[in-house]
Formats: structure tokens, sequence, C-alpha cells
């Protein structure tokens, strides 16, 4: 009998991709509040790496028809000591009651592991930057082009040699032109022939077939195609944020982790959401420097603190680099409220002339020990933010004391807005 | 190093393998199967597989290609969390009832690991599954692949003329109902699912030439009120007292499309193809190991395997039939593997080695010398059930020490011994156990016993229940919405005693979306 190997390591794997797609879809809710809960716990790298959740089964149960509880006859195996007619006590230890043997309706969790983009799906789900618009000028300079079949008619650069060259031989079988092979096996017969009349008669046929090729031509103008392309406008928006962090001494190491955790959700979010955002990282103590994203998540600093400095900064980048007519323009600003008091008047004077009036949308996350909030006066900050709020600035103001309440209020500021359209795409 | 091989005559040395090694493997394994064993199999297909794969394989019951659906997936992720963590090992094998017959072998598997799974699964297995009467009965081992080629693509299909949401929908309840959509008892036909396929085709091309608009202008003439038919005639007309509720509902719901039936048909049809292994789980795999044992002892007699590869074999064939007491920390239930084993090394042994007792208990095997004869004829015409009721020996319950106990609820103190491995115990216990394998008490006995066509449409199930054991409450009411939402009006099922008391009463209504589809 023949036998068969058959070697399927090099099959695709993850057949079962779709499946698990699926499975994630069905149980999207459930998924998504283990996430939550998970992402409360874990260090923030770790939160992004993906991993491990595990959900209550239910919402995605097999259900069937099947018995309540166990059997009431059972044989075992394994006696050692009793003898028929012995009874057992039902619950209790010791007295080698047999554990319930089979069904297991033990199982009240269902674990998994995510991978690492999936994870991020759920994490950022209806996530998305507030009143994008200033689309206009960006799409009349990004037109893109894109092939839309073939026309007759265009540059040289444009032939579409497979295609003419295809039409051209269609052409050629349809009104039979005579193969070259064909003319030369017949010159040939006409050399070496004999007799006259024959001759003739093949010079005859030689002259028809020559004439019928020069009438059918190899190419004809009416085969030629060129590429068709056509414009389609590209639907890119420009948008940077900002990102402000307080850096200053009166930040304690808890406040900074917030703060970073904060604007690593914005990284996270931005960087996978929008192809076209840029991000500007500012930090700032007493004075503010533009950083690279190293140094703003890791670099060490201290110092006093004036906030107008770094609005200022973010002011000469605005005017340097970021059009507001062109650009959308978001901020997220995270301080421990803390302001130096000289300070307080250039910060709402900034905010209010320079910063606001060209910002889609200004998030101002305001950092604390843990339980700082309770008996604390408003900061400095807080009430200059929230008398500009009043005026109707287009302000966010959240506080955060505990790392589990950044992703709850980071997704607080970046929902979608329910009801509001999203500007068509 | 091939040469010196070769010279000894051994079939391998160490633990690498390559093609041409599982190629030995095969041929060695089969002369000794075919020739000395005497079995009769489907031609074997190998396949190499990867870790991966095989969890794959795993989430798709096992078959190699299978439609789309979400709980696939949720056992993947729920495997892969338990495999990854290193909580669980993977089986070394998968084998397909098919011809040919398919087994997937691991690609971590040593030398000795692929010839043991190779004997176990490629013979063993494969003779079971082309011989036993079950699943000549119930399977189609030439048409399953190209079956399941056929639902795969017809599901994919549906779910893109009627959207995936409704596909599944569709596909939730037949899986619910899936544990009730098989026929018990032989009908007049054997399953050719070759033929499922070209019916289903035959059938759509028919409608398309048979489309003619006219026929929905032409007025309906006046139908036969359904109150002329009796209750009784009105029962044979849908075929009631129906097991197979996938089934009835394929022929009589009333407001399913024809790719819903079709659905319906497709899970039915699965099930049925698995419902002769959950009655042979013992018998199958007790073969499957006699026979790799049998194998790999003769390989080591012949030489062709070396003492140090045979010992490897040994330690795992120890852990495959390791059967822990009922108080060990391990023991979960009677291993299939163990007791298989136990029971045809038994036989083996009554038929050429029997004692006084045997003689007694077996007198048409006992002594007869042919221990393969024997075993190859129990093979053939047993299942679980009927195979301990009747081998299971006096001998093997003191071995395992088995004993019986009874939980009476009218019995306050608790649970009594019934019997134990001694005189009076043997036949009683021999009776419970293979009660615990029975098929009919496994599966709760439900049926479709009436469905008021003329009025409601209200459809009446009924539970026979055994021993007061009632069913899963919160289970019966999901399994029963999704009954509703596929007979599209309202369910009940009454759950009954012996003696016709109904103990409990569940209902359901559909809900508006299904009945909308």
């Amino acid at each position: 009998m023949t036998m068969h190997i058959v070697d399927r390591r090099l099959n695709p794997n993850q057949k079962s991709l779709e499946n698990r797609q699926r499975f994630l879809r069905r149980a999207k809710a459930v998924i998504q509040r283990a996430v939550k809960e998970t992402s409360k716990s874990r260090g923030i790298r770790d939160v992004l790496e993906g991993g491990e959740v595990s959900i209550p089964i239910d919402g995605t149960t097999e259900p069937r028809l099947r018995r309540g509880s166990g059997r009431p006859d059972m044989v075992l195996p394994g006696n050692k000591k009793f003898i028929e007619g012995d009874i057992l006590p039902r619950s209790g230890e010791g007295s080698g009651k047999p554990k319930d043997a089979g069904e297991g309706d033990s199982e009240d969790t269902f674990r998994f592991v995510l991978t690492r983009d999936e994870f991020l799906d759920i994490f950022l789900d209806d996530l998305e930057l507030p009143d994008l618009a200033k689309r206009r000028l960006a799409e009349a300079e990004h037109q893109g082009l894109r092939r839309a079949g073939f026309k007759v008619s265009g540059s040289p650069a444009n032939l579409s040699v497979s295609r003419t060259v295809r039409l051209a031989l269609a052409r050629r079988v349809a009104l039979r032109r005579p193969r070259p092979e064909a003319i030369e096996q017949l010159e040939a017969q006409c050399e070496a022939c004999e007799d006259e009349e024959r001759r003739a008669k093949l010079q005859a046929e030689l002259d028809a077939l020559k004439s019928k090729m020069r009438r059918i031509p190899f190419i004809d103008p009416i085969d030629i195609r060129y590429r068709r392309f056509e414009t389609v406008p590209k639907p890119a928006v420009q948008a940077v944020m900002f990102c402000l962090m307080d850096v200053s001494g009166s930040m304690s190491e808890h406040m900074k982790d917030l703060a970073k955790r904060f604007y690593m959700l914005l990284y996270i979010f931005l960087t996978r959401r929008y192809r076209h955002v840029d991000i500007v990282f500012i930090r700032h103590t007493d004075r503010a420097e533009e950083v690279d994203e190293e140094t703003f998540f890791r670099a060490p600093a201290s110092g006093g603190t004036l906030v107008s400095s770094a609005l200022q900064c973010m002011h000469e980048v605005i005017r340097e680099r970021y059009d507001p007519a062109d650009w959308n323009i978001y901020a997220a600003q995270s301080s421990d409220g803390d302001n130096s008091y000289s300070d307080g008047e250039t910060t709402g004077r900034l905010l209010k002339d320079l910063i606001l009036p060209f910002t889609q949308y200004y998030a101002y996350l305001e950092v604390s020990e843990p339980g700082g909030f309770a008996n604390m006066p408003e900061s400095a900050l807080w009430t200059l933010y929230q008398r500009l709020c009043a005026d109707g600035a287009p302000l966010a103001m959240r506080k955060v004391a505990e790392r589990g309440e950044i992703y709850p209020v980071f997704r607080d500021l970046f929902q979608k807005r329910v009801g509001q359209e999203r500007v068509a795409p | 190093m091939s040469a010196g091989v070769a010279a000894k005559g051994r079939l391998f040395e160490g633990a690498d393998w390559d093609f041409s090694v599982l190629q030995r493997i095969h041929d060695a394994c089969e002369g000794i199967a075919l020739k000395e064993l005497g079995l009769d199999v489907y031609p074997n297909q190998i396949e190499v597989i990867t870790a991966e794969q095989m969890l794959d394989a795993y989430s798709s019951v096992g078959m190699p290609l299978y439609y789309k659906h979400w709980s696939f997936g949720k056992h993947f992720a729920h495997q892969e969390a338990f495999y990854r963590k290193g909580l669980m090992g993977l089986a070394y094998e998968i084998v397909i009832n098919s011809s040919p017959c398919i087994s997937y072998l691991m690609e971590e598997n040593t030398a000795t690991m692929q010839t043991l799974v190779i004997a176990h699964a490629a013979f063993g297995h494969n003779h079971f599954f082309k011989n036993n009467y079950l699943f000549k009965q119930w399977t189609d081992a030439e048409g399953i692949l190209d079956y399941l080629n056929f639902a795969k693509t017809y599901i994919a299909h549906c779910e893109e003329h009627y959207g995936q949401l409704a596909v599944e929908r569709t596909l939730d309840a037949a899986h619910a109902l899936m544990s009730h959509g098989i026929f018990r008892y032989p009908g007049k036909k054997t399953l050719d699912l070759r033929a499922e396929e070209r019916r289903e085709q035959e059938r759509r091309r028919h409608e398309e030439r048979a489309f003619n608009d006219l026929w929905r202008t032409v007025p309906a003439g006046p139908g036969k009120t359904a109150n002329e038919l009796t209750i009784d005639r009105r029962r044979a007309l849908l075929g009631l007292p129906q097991e197979n509720i996938l089934y009835f509902l394929e022929k009589s719901a009333p407001r399913l499309q024809s790719w819903q039936r079709e659905l319906l048909r497709i899970v039915r049809h699965i099930a049925q193809y698995f419902y002769p292994q959950g009655m042979t789980k013992v018998m199958n795999e007790g073969t499957a190991t006699y026979v790799h044992y049998k194998i790999m002892t003769r390989l080591h007699e012949q030489g062709r395997l070396s003492d140090g590869n045979f010992l490897e074999f040994l330690q795992s064939h120890t852990n495959v039939v390791f059967q822990p007491g009922f108080d060990d920390q391990r023991f979960s239930g009677f291993n299939p593997y163990a007791l298989g084993f136990a029971m045809m090394s038994d036989i083996e042994r009554i038929v050429t080695r029997p004692d006084e007792e045997d003689r007694t208990w077996f007198p048409d095997i006992a002594g007869t010398g042919d221990a393969m004869a024997v075993l190859r004829d129990v093979w053939a015409n047993y299942r679980d059930e009927s195979f301990i009721s009747q081998f299971l020996s006096p001998r093997l319950m003191r071995e395992m020490r088995m004993f019986h106990l009874h939980d009476d609820p009218a019995e306050p103190k608790g649970i009594r011994v019934e019997a134990i491995h001694d005189e009076r115990g043997y036949r009683r216990i021999r009776r419970a156990l293979s009660r615990q394998y029975d098929v009919g008490l496994l599966e709760p006995n439900i049926e479709v016993v009436d469905v008021d066509l003329a009025g409601d449409r209200h459809l009446l199930l009924r539970h026979q229940v055994v021993d007061g054991n009632l069913l899963n409450e919160a289970d019966a009411k999901l399994v029963l919405q999704h009954l509703a939402d596929l007979w599209s009006y309202d369910v009940s099922l009454r759950e009954v005693d012996a003696t016709d008391t109904v103990l409990k009463e569940h209902g359901a209504n559909p809900r508006k979306l299904a009945a909308a589809a």
C-alpha cells in the first residue's frame, strides 16, 4: 500500500487568525473592560506590549442541553479499604469522598493572550482628535494620482506597451495577417520551383500575401493605449500636537510618572491613529526647551517654574513652522499647578491671545500626590484656566492623582463626541 | 552511517529523523500490522506539522479544514494561553477518520515517538475507523474532507450574500443544538457526503432553471384547513416525536430560508460524523494503544529498535496508560487509554492463557488461542457500553480495585458503597460501569413532541428525566432561546419523569432580530 508524507510545516500559519478576530469582535465589550482593569495595575511599557487578559466566560458561552448535577451512580478505581455497605459522608475532608469527576463547571473566567496590536486596538478604540478641520489648503496641495484603466491618447511616457502589443496581436490574428515564416517558406518554394507555370502561380500568391502584410500593419495606431490616471484628492489632514510638561522641582517623582504616562498614551494614540501628525515636545522649568522624544520621556531636569516660558516657546514654534491657517493645532499640558505668582498674568495673556485662538483643543492635566486634591485649595494654574474656560475657550481640564485614573481621564479627553459628525473623509 | 544502520537492521539511531526514516518506520510498522496482526487499514497519509499548527487543529476539532466561526477562535485563544504558560502539553498526534487516513505528526517528536505515533494512529486508529460497525454505519471516510470543503465554501458564500452576522446567528443556534442533531438509530441509508454536496448543487441549479416570475402572480388555491387533520395525523406528517431537533427544524421550521436550512444540515452532518467517536472512546484508544504496544514490542524483538529507544517508548507508554486512583490529586475519571489497553491485554490473556475463572466467565473465547482473531472481532462489533458489559473480567476489576458508589438523595448519612471487587460485586460493578458509557444516559433524552401548526405554532419539546436529574437551567434557557429564534415562534420544554408528571417547564419567545432574518 502506498503511503504519502506531506510536509505541512511550511504552510501558512495562523489559519485560525480569522476565527480569533471574530471571537475578539464578539467579546469586545468584555475584553475592553478587562483591558482597562489590566492597564491599571501594570507599567505603561508593559501595557503597551499587550499580554494576558482574563474575561468572564459569559458573553461567549456556548450553551448546550445537558444535565444539571452529576450522576448518582459512579464506578471508580483504586479502592483501598471500602467494603460493600459502607456509607461515606457526602462532604468533608479526609473521608475519601471522590471529587466530582467529569464536566467542570469551575471555569468562570477565561484567560488568553492578546497580541500588541490587538491590545492597542482595543485600548485606543473610539478615540479621536476633536474638531479635526482645516483641510482645504492641504487638499489643494495633495492631489494624488491613481491608475484608472487605459485611454487612446496621451503622452508617450504613459504608453502601455503590454496592452498595446496585446491588442495588436489580437487584431493581427483576427485579420489573418500572414506570418513572416509563411512568406519565407513560400519564397523558398518559389525559388526552388522548376515548373514555370506553377512558379508564376506561387509568385502571385506570394505577392498577394506580401501586399496583405503591408496592408495590415504590425502595430496600428488604433492598437495604441496609454495608461490613464485619475486625480484623487488625498484626505491628508495636517495636525500638530504640542506636549508641554512641567519638570520643575515641585513635581515629585509620582507626578512626573503620571504626566509621562499620560503623554505616553497620547503618543501611542497619535502615532497609531494619524499618519500625518507632528508631535512637538516641550518641557519647562523656569526655562522651556523643545526636546526630542527620548529626552522628554527619560532625561531628568529640575528648577523653578515659569509656565509662560513653555507657552512662549510653543508660540515661537507655531510661528516658525506651523501656520495656523494650514495646521490643526492641539496642545496637552501637564503640571502640578504651581506657577510663580508673578507669572500668572503673563501666562493668562499668552494663552488667551497667542495660543488658544489658534488651537483646536487644549487639554490641561493637573497631577498631584495620591489623594492630594482632597484638602488643598485650587492651584494657581487651575484657577487661571478655569477663568479662561468660563470665557468659552476650547480648553479641557482634568485632575489626576492615581495611576489608575490616567486611562479613564485620557479616554475622557479624547473620546469621540457623540452627535458631533466627523468631517467627512 | 546509513550502511551501519542497514547492517544492524535498525530503523534509526538516536532521536533524529527525516522523511526517508519516516517511510522506513511506516513500512516496518505496516509489515507487522498487516501480516502479523492482520489489520485492515485505509491508505495512510502522514503530515508533519508544527506546534502552532497543532494548536490550530485543536481549535477546529482536529479537522484540517473547517468553516469560520468565533467559537473556534475562542478555543484557540484558550488553548494557546495554556500552552504558552506550559500548563498543557500538546498531543503527539491527531488522526482523522478519512480515506486516506490522515495522521498529523508533530515535528518536535523524536524518532521513537514518531514510530509510536505511526503505530498508534496510522495503524491502530486507522483499523478501528475502517472496521468498527458504528463508523461504517455513521461516517463516510471517503467523503468527509470534500464535504468539509464544501461546507466551508458554502458558508463563506452565505456570509457574502446574507452578511456575517446573520450567518453567525444561525450557526450559534445550530451549534447550541448540535448535541441534539443526531440520529441515534440507523436509518434507511448510510451517509454519503459526496452525494450531499451534489444534491445541494443540483437543487440550486434547479431553482435557477425553474425560476419563473409568473408563478408569483398565480392565485393560491384554497388550502386544506389544518383543522381537518387530527393530532395523530399531524404528528405523523411532521415525523413526531423527533429526537433529532436540527433535522426537525431543517425540515419543518416555517420561516427559515433555504440557506439557513442548509446550514443546519451541515452542522447536523458534522455532528453525526463525530457521533461514533463519543461512543467508542475506550475502545478506540484501547485498540490504538494495544496495536502500538504490539508493534513496538515486535520491532524491538526483531532488533529494529535499539534497547535505548525501546525504553524511551516504554516510558511514554507507561505515562499514557497511567490510571490514578480515585483519591489521587490527578484523578479525573477513568483514563480511556488505561482502561482500553488493560481490557485488550486482558482479552489476549483470556484467549491464550485462561484460568478457571475465565473459563466460567468467558466460555466462548477462553483458550481459543488466536487472540488477534478475537480482538479483531471485538473491535468490529462493539462500542464502549457493550464492550465493557461483555468483556470486563473479574480479574481486571480486582487489579484496578473498582468499586461502585450510589448517591441516593433519600439517604441522609451519605453515599453508599454499593459493590466492591468481590464475588457479589463483579456483575453489579460491570453493569454500572457499562451504564456510565451508555450514550442514552450521557446526553439527556429530548424530543420534539408536538407543534400547533394551525394555531400559534407553539413548539413543544419533552425531556424524559432519568434518576430525577433535571437540565442545567441556565444553559437550557440559552439553548431554548436559540431554538425559538430558529423556529420563529414560542417554544417550550417540559421535563417529565417516567410517570409523565411534569417536573419543570421552560419556555422561550423568539427575538425580533432573528424573526426578521
